[in-house]
């Protein structure tokens, strides 16, 4: 039961993944240099270029104009800007604008900010269904917009969701939101780099993204946003980031995101492949020794990295204890502060019950992952299961 | 061994940890959440199921060197402690939920949840001490330091559940434990020590029941019978309680009145003096021994409630029924509330009160 002296057998890609080293490299040469990029000598003007280089590298990456590109301390700072700086603004427009359209299986950095603007701000917030497959159930959405089209704010759907996996239909929610003028927000934090994004092709209004998902440091991110929509901000001082989001803006770490999109972004198509089958290798794997294992998500239309699977008869808390125990790092789904488990929303949502809710693991792979990974984990899961099976509740 | 460290977040469990450690296991910490909603249950430092001890715990876990998980045992908890107390006091009797958390949760769902994973033995830091005989008993005696020893909340420890259990600091008097924590840099060395129920927030047990159970009027009569006022709820009171009666006029003599007797069916809260509350004889149910079970009638001493003296007593013991004659008189003694049952500084086992009955004295 001791942590063998090996490197960790590291498959927790979703919830953060290592830093390229050229992004590692470019921040660590900005971090020697001195300048605040709204000062206006030598310094300050050469940390400016810095940032707005990355800006640029980042909405090329991206399909994005620069000018749409506000840098942001990360994903959640990203989504409370993009949900409560647009239902602000759009509310302010039309006070009738008070309701926004989700789904239920949102990150809480979505969730937790709309239900606060409901309990503090008159906002009607709806949750709406997913398929078995956690796949947004459009004519859910089609009714709802269309019951009152002239009353609601926004409509925001993730990419792809953070736990099974499943890619959402983001087009058809473009499509139907702006036949009513509805303005669209995205949380992309799980797809940059790992799925085709393109900003301007997709259509949406609103994209967020974060750094250190996708080979870059932590606490700096971004929300892409369309200059023709109004955002009202959250940080208000000294107006950086055309005023949406005041803050001394991080230098180095920019630069590192910038290095990291771009490397992600153009490396996409071949880690993609990569990492499918590595992925699909482990499931194969896992259910040649578990037969009963069963595989969450979409079949298809889901993120590369992703393999999110229910073990029944164990409590994934178990097995997650058990695989640390071995050297092998994975998650139950997604991260809780309190370190609590709590049965997954997002496995309800998708019409699991709350025990086969809490025997679910999920394995992210990344840029780093290895056939030898793989093999640990086929190594490993049968004796864990049978183990975590004896230790019922 | 391997062994797993149940860490509250104070500064026993951490030192106990440590200890486990030093002794040469192979130590995995775990907090146990008690409560889905912890902002709910008690804040700050003096609980021990809040999201700041559970950090507290996790930073000590680190300091040591150990794994740390949190294990969710939150239904467990609700269904085994939270509506086994409210139930007890609605039917009149004053339950103990540390002794119900020990026999239910520690060193039940816990224990039987580490032995499947692979675990031999859990670690807490409970004050007593464990001796293993000659003929391979394992005997649990108080601590060292008197005035912290937690024998009386592990009396319904079976001898299955001792062997599989560690108490590293029965030998240490507390001081020594504080030292020691700061000695090992662990940022709990000064913490407060947790009293009260954890999962009542502010202390207010009364106030707690009222909200959980809402009002139920009733009356309170003295020994004769005779209605003396009424009250919100039976289950707000406990016998031998004396403070915040309420009942609006004062006895004849002058004297303090206490509560005697709870019938929560009808409500009606006995009072009278003082020498109403002396028993020196109680009968007991769900007895659990530490080890065999007594035979017959043997003598003994006998704690009544957490920190409170002991009593010698004749202990005779048929099945599943317990009896115990006094030889010091107890006071303010509730049905529902633990016996336990000592031969010296050796815990034999304990029972739970079903009844008292009223010492012969003159009054």
């Amino acid at each position: 039961m001791t942590t063998p002296d090996r490197p960790p057998v590291y498959l927790d890609h979703a919830a953060t993944t290592p830093m390229l080293p050229e992004a590692v490299e470019t921040m660590a040469r900005q971090l020697g240099l001195t300048g605040n990029a709204n000062s206006l000598h030598g310094s300050g003007r050469a940390a400016r270029r810095v940032v707005e280089e990355s800006r640029e590298r980042i909405a090329q990456a991206l399909g994005a104009r620069p000018g749409e590109v506000v840098f942001t301390s990360g994903g959640t700072e990203s989504n409370n800007l993009a949900l409560k700086g647009i239902y602000w603004a759009r509310r302010a427009e039309d006070p009738r604008r008070t309701r926004i359209l989700t789904t239920a299986i949102e990150h809480h950095a979505v969730i937790d900010p709309l239900e606060w603007l409901e309990q503090e701000d008159g906002a009607h917030v709806e949750l709406l269904g997913v398929d078995e497959h956690g796949r947004l159930q459009v004519d859910a959405l089609r009714a709802a917009v269309e019951r009152d089209p002239g009353s609601v704010a926004l409509v925001s759907v993730m990419w792809a969701n953070n736990e099974v996996g499943t890619l959402q239909p983001v087009e058809e929610v473009v499509t139907l939101a702006h036949a009513h003028g509805i303005p669209v927000h995205t949380d992309a934090v799980q797809a940059v780099g790992a799925v085709p994004v393109d900003f301007a092709a997709s259509g949406v209004d609103a994209l967020t993204l974060t750094a250190h998902k996708l080979g870059g440091p932590y606490g700096v991110g971004a929300l892409v946003v369309r200059r023709e929509l109004n955002v009202t901000p959250l940080l208000h001082g000294g107006g950086q980031e055309r005023n949406i989001r005041s803050g001394t803006v991080d230098v180095p770490a920019i630069t590192a995101f910038a290095a990291a999109v771009e490397l992600a972004v153009k490396g996409q198509p071949d880690h993609a492949g990569r990492v499918t089958e590595l992925r699909d290798e482990l499931v194969r794997r896992v259910r040649d020794v578990v037969p009963d294992a069963r595989l969450n998500g979409h079949p298809q239309d889901r993120l590369p990295g992703h393999a999110h699977l229910s073990f029944p008869g164990c409590e994934g808390d178990s097995l997650l204890m058990l695989l640390d125990h071995r050297g092998i790092e994975c998650s139950t789904g997604s991260a809780c502060s309190a370190g609590v488990p709590q049965p997954s929303h997002v496995l309800l949502a998708m019409g699991r019950d709350e025990a086969e809710a809490r025997s679910s693991l999920r394995f992210t792979l990344g840029h780093t992952s290895t056939p030898g990974d793989v093999e640990a984990v086929a190594e490993a899961i049968g004796p864990v299961v049978e183990r975590a099976r004896t230790a019922t509740r | 061994m391997r062994v797993i460290a149940a860490m509250s977040g104070g500064v026993d469990s951490a030192v106990a940890a440590a200890r486990a450690v030093d002794a040469g296991h192979e130590v995995t910490g775990i907090h146990l959440a008690l409560s889905r909603n912890p902002a709910t249950y008690r804040a700050g430092a003096r609980g021990c199921c809040t999201i700041e001890d559970a950090n507290d715990a996790r930073r000590a876990a680190d300091i040591i060197g150990i794994p740390f998980y949190v294990w969710d045992l939150s239904e467990r908890f609700h269904s085994d402690v939270v509506q086994d107390f409210q139930s007890e006091y609605l039917a009149g009797r004053t339950p103990n939920p540390c002794l119900r958390c020990n026999e239910k949760i520690k060193f039940a769902a816990v224990l039987d949840r580490a032995l499947a994973l692979g675990y031999d033995a859990v670690a807490t830091g409970h004050y007593a001490r464990l001796v293993e005989t000659e003929d391979g008993l394992v005997e649990m005696h108080r601590s060292l330091d008197a005035a912290k020893d937690q024998s009386y909340v592990l009396g319904v420890l079976t001898q299955e559940q001792l062997r599989h259990s560690l108490f590293p600091l029965g030998d240490t008097p507390k001081p020594q434990v504080r030292a020691e924590a700061a000695a090992r840099g662990l940022l709990v060395a000064d913490k407060p020590d947790s009293h009260d129920i954890c999962f009542i927030s502010d202390g207010d047990t009364a106030g707690w029941l009222q909200e959980k159970l809402g009002s139920s009027t009733g009356t309170f009569v003295d020994e004769q019978g005779e209605v003396l006022g009424t009250h919100q709820g039976s289950f707000g009171f406990t016998i031998g309680q004396r403070k915040g009666l309420r009942i609006g006029r004062p006895a004849p003599d002058g004297q303090p009145r206490y509560v005697l007797d709870i019938e929560p069916v009808s409500g009606t809260v006995t009072v009278g003096p003082r020498e109403g509350l002396t028993i020196d004889g109680i009968v007991g149910i769900a007895p659990r021994w530490c080890g065999p079970a007594p035979t017959a009638t043997s003598e003994c001493t006998v704690q009544l409630r957490a920190h409170g003296e002991e009593h010698r007593a004749v202990l005779h013991v048929d099945g599943e029924s317990v009896t115990i004659s006094l030889l010091d008189p107890a006071q303010g003694i509730a049905p529902g509330q633990s016996a336990v049952i000592y031969d010296g500084s050796r815990v034999v086992g304990s029972c739970t009160i079903e009844s008292t009955s009223r010492a012969r004295v003159a009054r």
